[in-house]
Formats: structure tokens, C-alpha cells, sequence
């Protein structure tokens, strides 16, 4: 394959990665908001949705195997890109994946009423789906230094989650018959809170294409962690 | 790298051809038992710098070479050195296929023979050294009930393992191999690729390769050469194989291996 055609294969990619990403930016808010809003419709669509996301994922999988069969060899900067994009994608329909997750979850509710005003949960949906969009534009771009800083704030997110545990634990004890339903919103928060971790797999990703370095971020102080 | 015993050192090596500068200021040391592969663009004089290392640029008349390769701490250009003598420590495998037009057997013997590695022996001594160099360069196998048929009669890739097996007959401590599988098939090429991993077990190996997916696969160190505004070789980076293709520092470098010039 000719130098120009590999870059615009490798462009391609990228411009497909953004239209995946955007794709799932919106599942994650939209799953959120019908759990808010008790709006059981909205929650079946992101739910059915899910599979264009995983489709777009085998689709753009076949294009880099292809690329990298067609392209020899695949080597330096372009091996380094290509080898991401591959992992990033993956990343993106596992977080797309939470955000069927919540629709189900939202689904199975069914018309019972929350057990407490969502606040803490779409905040923490704002700043996971904030922070996916960075980090894919970072990656996008090669930006090592952005990549570098959003991590970081996964903290804020990792705080809600606890914070927002915490809440439910102590509702739990007060009120046993809402156990199933507090135990739906912990896995809403759980979710969310994964969706942050992946943003940070994305980041070593774009650190990788950057600088050649695998390296991994520190996981966050977590009250939860063992040990 | 800086791990590894060094077999060779390379010190302001320059050759010229004539008036034409073909390498400049060259620096490098060359693990022993390792597989270091050279790479680069046409004309960047990776063959003239493989060809130092046992002094057969001295056979093209214009040649001239200046600063020394140490080869275990002597340097090979003294001038107390016979180059026959180097020749015998650094064998030489060349991109087509030469057997002798003779037996397969004569082809591998002629080295022992020549060297006078058989002196007082018996032929049974001889017999075990040709069959010996047979094995270890994979070929024994498809040759043992032909010895005597001429080594011309072998397909390509076979004929490429009787030219290895003819090298290390004599024992050498430096195998270098000028693009030894350019002219044979996939097959055949992978085949020549594990033996070179195989014997590099007990050779230092020196391969020049415009395969790059090659040297990724085969070496352990990686040589990038490339050339100035007046066409004079140079090393441009030197490291291990798996950061050269992956990683690699010089952008000169990056832009070669991904197809962005040469």
C-alpha cells in the first residue's frame, strides 16, 4: 500500500473512531437521562441501539486487519496507531456496553418510582461522557500531554461513585423493601464509574501512539480497594 | 545491548571507491551470538560496510578503507594481518545461491579441505564435519542419500543452506549474509530465517536485508543506514530490533521504515 493511501486509510479510522465515539458519548447520557426522566421508551432505544455500535466495532475491525494484511509492513508510528486504534475501538463498544447496561437496568425498573432524586448519578454520566470526548480527541490527535491530565480526573468520578454508595448503603438499612432498587441504581453508578476507567485505558492508548511508552495510570485512591 | 559481550567494534570507519566517499565516520559494536541485521536505502552502503568486516572490499581495486574493526580487540586492518586468515573467522553467505559445480559433499568438504582443517585426519573425520555442517544448516535431512549428486541439482533454498553449511564447515565466529534470501521463496526464506536463528546460537550473525519484515523477525539488533547531500553512507541509529520498528528514536529512521522515503 502506498504511503498516501495508508495515510488516508489511517485518517479514515480516525474519522470513524470520532462518528463510534459520538455514537456512545450519546448512549451513555441518553441511558442516564431515560433513568431520570422514568422514560422507558427512550431506555429500550439505546438498549436496541447498542448492536449498531457493536457492529460499527466489527466493521472497523475488519478494516484494520485488512489494512495491516495489505499494508507490509506496518511499521514504527503507523504499527503503533494502527495497533491503538484497534484496542481503542474495543474500548468504545465495552462503553457502549454500560450504557446498555443502564437502559436495561432502567427497563427492569419498570414504572416504580425512584427511591431518591437523581443528582450525583448524571453528574457522574456528565463527567465520564466530558472526559470520553477529550480522550478521544487526544487520541485522535496524538495529544500525549492531554492524555497525560484527563486521568486525572477520574478521581472526581471515582469520588461520586463512593459518595453515591455510600447513600444507598445507608438507605438499604433504613429501608429494607427498596434493596432491589437501590441495588439497580449501584449498578448505574458502577457502570459510570467503568466508563471512566476505560477513558483512562484510551489515554495509555494515545501516550502509546505518542511516545512509543506503555505505561499505565495509577489506579485512584478508592475507599473500596482491598488492601 | 549494553548487556552483550562484543565480538566486533567499529571505530571512524570511512571507505572510499576511489574519489567517492561510500561510508563515513561509522561507529558500532556487534554483539556476539546475535543476529544484527543492517537496513536502509539503496547506495546507502550497507553491502560496502558488510564487506569490511572480512576485507573484501580490498578486492575492488579503487577501494580504500580507514579506521579499524576490532574483531575479539585486533584489528583486522592491521598490517600484520593476513586476510585470509580473517576470511576464515568471518565466513560469507552472498544473496544468490553459488555452490561449487561440484558434490554436495565436495561443496561442504572444500572449506575443511582448503583450510587444512583435516590435516592427519581420517576421512571418517571428515565425513563427521560435512555431516555435522549438513545438520546444523537444516539440509542433512534432504541431502544424506545424495552427497555425491552435485550441490547445482538442489532447488534454490537448498543450495542457499549449502552455501551456510559451506560457511560454517570451516567454523567461523562471524557469519555475514549479503540479502541471503532475496532470491528464494517464502517458504524457503522462512526456512533460511529459523536457521539463521538456529546457528546464531553459536555465530554471530551480520545480515543485510532490504526485507524489513525480515530483519523484524530475525534479528536481534537493528543497524539503520542511510546517506548524506553527498551520497556517503552513515549509521544513522543503531538499537535493539524490537524499539528500532516500534520505536525508533531518529525520524530519518521512522520515515525509512514507514515507506516515507528510500
Amino acid at each position: 500500500m502506498p504511503r498516501e493511501t495508508l495515510d488516508k486509510k489511517i485518517q479514515h479510522l480516525l474519522d470513524e473512531i470520532l462518528v463510534m465515539d459520538s455514537m456512545v458519548e450519546t448512549a451513555i447520557i441518553e441511558s442516564v437521562t431515560a433513568l431520570k426522566n422514568r422514560n422507558i421508551e427512550l431506555a429500550r432505544r439505546i438498549y436496541l441501539s447498542d448492536a449498531e455500535i457493536n457492529q460499527r466495532r466489527f466493521e472497523l475491525e475488519n478494516e484494520i486487519i485488512i489494512t495491516i494484511a495489505t499494508t507490509q509492513p506496518v511499521m514504527a508510528g503507523d504499527l503503533r496507531r494502527i495497533a491503538s486504534i484497534l484496542e481503542v475501538v474495543g474500548e468504545l463498544e465495552r462503553i457502549g456496553d454500560y450504557a446498555k447496561g443502564i437502559a436495561l437496568i432502567c427497563i427492569r425498573m419498570g414504572n416504580e418510582p425512584l427511591i431518591k432524586p437523581l443528582i450525583d448519578i448524571p453528574r457522574m454520566a456528565e463527567l465520564a461522557a466530558d472526559m470520553l470526548h477529550r480522550a478521544i480527541g487526544a487520541f485522535v490527535s496524538a495529544d500525549a500531554e492531554a492524555a497525560r491530565q484527563i486521568p486525572q480526573e477520574d478521581d472526581q468520578v471515582d469520588s461520586l461513585y463512593n459518595q453515591v454508595y455510600r447513600e444507598l448503603v445507608a438507605l438499604m438499612f433504613t429501608n429494607p423493601s427498596i434493596i432491589d432498587r437501590a441495588n439497580y441504581l449501584m449498578w448505574v453508578a458502577h457502570n459510570l464509574e467503568r466508563v471512566a476507567d476505560r477513558v483512562t485505558n484510551i489515554c495509555e492508548r494515545t501516550i502509546y501512539v505518542a511516545t512509543g511508552q506503555l505505561m499505565e495510570f495509577a489506579p485512584s485512591d478508592d475507599e473500596f480497594a482491598p488492601g | 545491548m549494553e548487556n552483550n559481550h562484543f565480538v566486533l567494534s567499529v571505530h571512524n570507519l570511512n571507505v572510499w571507491y576511489g574519489d567517492f566517499r561510500a561510508l563515513k565516520e561509522v561507529n558500532v559494536n556487534i554483539p556476539e551470538k546475535k543476529i544484527t541485521a543492517i537496513i536502509g536505502p539503496s547506495g546507502c552502503g550497507k553491502s560496502t560496510f558488510l564487506r569490511c568486516f572480512n576485507r573484501m572490499n580490498e578486492l575492488v581495486p579503487s577501494c580504500k578503507t580507514e579506521g579499524e574493526i576490532l574483531l575479539h580487540n585486533q584489528n583486522i586492518y592491521s598490517e600484520d594481518i593476513n586476510p585470509v586468515i580473517v576470511r576464515r573467522r568471518v565466513g560469507m553467505v552472498f544473496q544468490k545461491p553459488n555452490p561449487f559445480p561440484k558434490s554436495i559433499y565436495e561443496n561442504v568438504a572444500w572449506g575443511i579441505k582448503i583450510n587444512g582443517l583435516n590435516n592427519g585426519s581420517s576421512k571418517s573425520f571428515l565425513d563427521d564435519l560435512v555431516e555435522h555442517s549438513l545438520r546444523q544448516a537444516a539440509l542433512w535431512d534432504e541431502v544424506k542419500d545424495k552427497l555425491h549428486q552435485s550441490g547445482l541439482s538442489l532447488s534454490g533454498g537448498q543450495q542457499q543452506r549449502l552455501c551456510i553449511a559451506r560457511a560454517i564447515a570451516i567454523r567461523p565466529e562471524i557469519i555475514l549474509m549479503d540479502e541471503p534470501a532475496s532470491a528464494l521463496d517464502p517458504i524457503a526464506t522462512l526456512k533460511i530465517e529459523e536457521l539463521m536463528r538456529e546457528i546464531s546460537r553459536e555465530y554471530t550473525i551480520i545480515v543485510v536485508t532490504h526485507n524489513m519484515q525480515q530483519a523484524a523477525r530475525v534479528s536481534d539488533f537493528t543497524a539503520f543506514f542511510t546517506m548524506d547531500e553527498d551520497r556517503a553512507g552513515f549509521l544513522m541509529e543503531y538499537g535493539d530490533t524490537t524499539q528500532i520498528f516500534t520505536n525508533p528514536k531518529e525520524k530519518l529512521t521512522e520515515d525509512y521504515i514507514t515507506g516515507r522515503f528510500g
